[in-house]
């Protein structure tokens, strides 16, 4: 599972006010190799929660990114580019899981694969 | 690239091995999900350079077809395991770069509005009722550009109302009708194999009129 994933899945448990961001359990974290495109980059930055981001991205053991949201501004550096697009696409949860925020209910991750599927009781 | 060699790519996708009844399980063939996708990106735009999800994937042929057509990112959403390793294996067959969630898509907490484009062959809610209007519900809320969804012909006059009454589409068009083959996979179907009318449709949410990018 991807950063980006991360930043787009919450928890949807019944009575679960704020599911997002889910934490992250690292069993397995992989490197992929993924093709750098500098306006993708551009058009995510605006819809990413940051810190969401860069909490996911420490606990996969990333520390490259800026500790505070940086202004769009840096869209113009290839330097930060870099390192928010591998941070988005590039790093992999493959074994692990995503724990609720709020009840620490545990989504596990399997071959990359998050399973969000719901309890009947959880509906 | 060209419409055929989309579908014959498609074509050699592996399909349910042992097909869920309960989930409506039926394979999209690769005609009308080239067709499908190649309309998409020809007529609308929607597909190359977006983020393509595929609600209710099984085995991945309308991901993969959005992969094979320039999607920027793909993501399938699938409730049944099985299918997805499937899909999983025939995206790394082609070489192709898709995510994949399992969840019910009905139940799948979404924020932010990340997904451009959805493409989706919806159970036809035979055997639920309703089946494919709670995925139509859903995909309208996600998507911000553009939904696309197989119907059965003789629910033309249905979908089109809770699209634009009860869910909020800005628009619902009928892009044109085509044959789904349904081979005779699960005990019940007497036939061997028989062809029933769908439409296939292109829905546009309301919140993102004006907003297109």
């Amino acid at each position: 599972m991807r950063l980006l994933i991360h930043n787009m899945l919450s928890s949807n448990i019944k009575g679960v006010i704020n599911g997002f961001p889910l934490r992250i359990e690292v069993d397995k974290v992989e490197e992929k190799q993924v093709d750098f495109d500098a306006a993708f980059l551009r058009k995510m930055f605006h819809k990413i929660e940051w810190k969401a981001l860069l909490d996911a991205a420490l606990t996969l053991g990333y520390a490259e990114l800026p500790e505070e949201a940086p202004d769009s501004s840096v869209l113009e550096s290839d330097e930060f580019l870099q390192k928010f697009h591998h941070a988005l696409l590039e790093l992999d949860l493959e074994e692990g899981a995503l724990v609720c925020p709020e009840t620490g209910r545990k989504f596990p991750v399997t071959k990359g694969i998050p399973n969000m599927l719901l309890h009947e009781d959880e509906v | 690239m060209k419409l055929k060699q989309l579908e014959s790519l498609l074509g050699d996708l592996q399909q349910f091995t042992d097909p869920k009844v309960e989930l409506e399980q039926y394979p999209t063939g690769p005609h009308i999900a080239s067709r499908m996708l190649y309309t998409a990106e020809n007529s609308f735009g929607d597909v190359s350079d977006k983020v393509v999800a595929d609600f209710g994937c099984g085995c991945g042929t309308l991901a993969t077809a959005a992969a094979l057509l320039g999607a920027e990112r793909v993501i399938g959403i699938d409730i049944d395991p099985q299918s997805l390793e499937i899909a999983l294996l025939n995206a790394e067959e082609l070489e192709l770069d898709i995510d994949f969630v399992q969840c019910d898509v009905k139940m799948l907490g979404w924020r932010g509005r990340f997904i451009d484009t959805i493409v989706m062959n919806p159970p036809f809610g035979t055997r639920k009722k309703g089946a494919d209007m709670d995925f139509l519900r859903l995909a309208l809320k996600v998507a911000s550009q553009a939904v696309y969804s197989l119907h059965k012909t003789s629910t033309r006059d249905h979908v089109k109302k809770a699209a634009l009454r009860d869910f909020d589409a800005s628009s619902a068009e009928v892009l044109c009708e085509l044959r789904y083959d349904v081979p005779q996979l699960y005990k019940f179907h007497k036939k061997k194999e028989v062809d029933i009318a769908v439409d296939l449709w292109r829905f546009v949410p309301k919140s993102n009129q004006g907003q297109r990018s």
